[in-house]
């Protein structure tokens, strides 16, 4: 129960009932869908990039209490930061989901993004975690592909 | 060809492929809300230029059992053979191919607690017989000569090559292991268990059922307000249940419900109440976790 506890922490579950940026803002130059077909999971990120600074962001779609929290927070976390600022906190990020933060005792400066560490008990759901952040890094490298963590 | 709404896509997509060779047409019979065949549909849809009809005994995402027997009279009335997929009945139902007069019927070893990798393909001799080999090897020929080479008589023909010797006699283990507890045993305490489990999980408010037919077998789908399966299948996990969560390789009855996926309890012969009564107070847990 303890680590169930530590994955549904309440901010997660407060993301996921009231997601942050879930919207399509006015304006976007570059957008990306993400989608897991084995879950359902199903998610579009949309940005306004000017230079190499992430003006708005806003995302829309359907997915578990850990997909869409982790897309909510993740918005919240990119806005105003530069393409590598975003880069490295999604590095960073994925050593906290994958539990490899721990093991190599990297220093990570997450936020409150680290009320995800409770995913790396469960390596199941990694993959929701991460959905979004794969589908930001698509639509910043302008790629036309479907992101998917499956 | 015909096939219907709650296929596997494993019934789906070698039709597809088939289709595009032959330039045939693939042709869905619809369900109703229960996620039982329409009949009626099913009999329009049959027509002179229907090739063949492929359906699912029990649906692996549903948990219907199908009027094989009545779809496979319709079939023949127009003269169209059927193959039915037997992958989720063979584990749960007695079945007799001779008694559905089915012309091909399909099953996986995995599914029948046996080995993976292996499975049965039945057809009826005469169709076998006007079949050419799909493979070439070993066994399959009889003789062979630069001007014409005869096949080997039935299996053998269909068998080419060194076979799967160990899954054989795993897979024949485990039927045999089914035989001896008795079909007819394993089908009763299976329903009697889902019987038990629909009840329970259908008192549990904010949960609603995918698949309601009358005949049932093997599964429970079902989706809870406002909570994903997926945290679902995480929160019973913890609770010593396995359950799957996704589409169940069924995206089209996904569709036809309009939801991404459902949480799915499977039951087997091991399976006991006291489980379905974890079941239930672990649903009512992924309720207070996300209330």
């Amino acid at each position: 129960m303890t680590e169930l506890r530590e994955l549904y922490q309440e901010v997660i579950l407060e993301h996921n009932k009231a997601p942050r940026n879930y919207r399509h803002p006015e304006e976007t130059n570059c957008s990306a869908e993400g989608y897991n077909p084995l879950c359902g999971d199903h998610f579009t990120i949309f940005l306004d990039v000017e230079g190499d600074t992430i003006r708005d962001i806003g995302f829309l779609g359907s997915g578990c209490a850990i997909s869409k929290a982790s897309a909510s927070m993740m918005t919240q976390s990119v806005k105003g930061k530069t393409r590598g600022e975003a880069a490295h906190l999604f590095d960073q990020f994925q050593s906290l989901v994958t539990g490899r933060a721990k093991t190599n005792g990297g220093h990570i400066d997450l936020g409150k993004l680290t009320v995800f560490s409770g995913v790396s008990a469960f390596p199941a759901r990694v993959k929701c975690a991460t959905l979004a952040w794969h589908t930001l890094q698509t639509a910043l490298e302008g790629k036309q592909e479907v992101a998917s963590t499956e | 060809m015909l096939i219907t709404a709650m296929e596997h896509h494993s019934n789906i997509v070698p039709w597809q492929i088939l289709c595009e060779e032959k330039r045939a047409h693939l042709k869905v019979t619809p369900i109703n809300d229960r996620g039982e065949v329409r009949l009626d549909a099913f009999a329009k849809l049959l027509g002179p230029r229907t090739k063949i009809v492929a359906v699912t005994h029990v649906s692996n995402a549903l948990g219907t059992v199908n009027p094989i027997r009545r779809m496979i009279e319709l079939a023949h009335a127009v003269n169209v053979p059927v193959l039915v997929d037997g992958a989720q009945a063979v584990p749960h139902l007695s079945v007799d191919v001779r008694a559905l007069d089915c012309d091909f019927y399909a099953f996986s070893g995995h599914k029948v607690y046996g080995p993976t990798g292996i499975g049965v393909l039945y057809g009826k001799a005469a169709l076998l017989e006007s079949m050419p080999p799909y493979q070439t090897g070993g066994e399959m020929i009889s003789s062979v000569t630069f001007e014409k080479t005869m096949y080997n008589k039935l299996p053998f023909k269909f068998e080419a090559g060194t076979p799967d010797i160990a899954g054989a006699i795993g897979l024949h283990a485990a039927l045999e292991y089914l035989n001896g507890l008795g079909m007819n045993n394993v089908t009763a305490h299976e329903h009697d268990l889902l019987d038990y489990a629909t009840e329970a999980v259908a008192a549990i408010r904010g949960v609603r059922l995918i698949g309601t037919a009358n005949q049932r077998a093997g599964v429970l789908s079902f989706v809870l307000e406002g909570v994903h399966p997926h945290d679902i299948g995480t929160i019973l996990d913890q609770e010593g249940i396995a359950v799957r969560t996704g589409h169940h390789c069924a995206q089209p009855v996904m569709d036809r419900f309009g939801i991404p996926a459902t949480a799915r309890a499977s039951f087997a012969l091991y399976n006991t109440k006291d489980e379905v009564d974890t079941l239930a107070r672990g649903i009512r847990k992924v309720k207070e976790v996300f209330a």
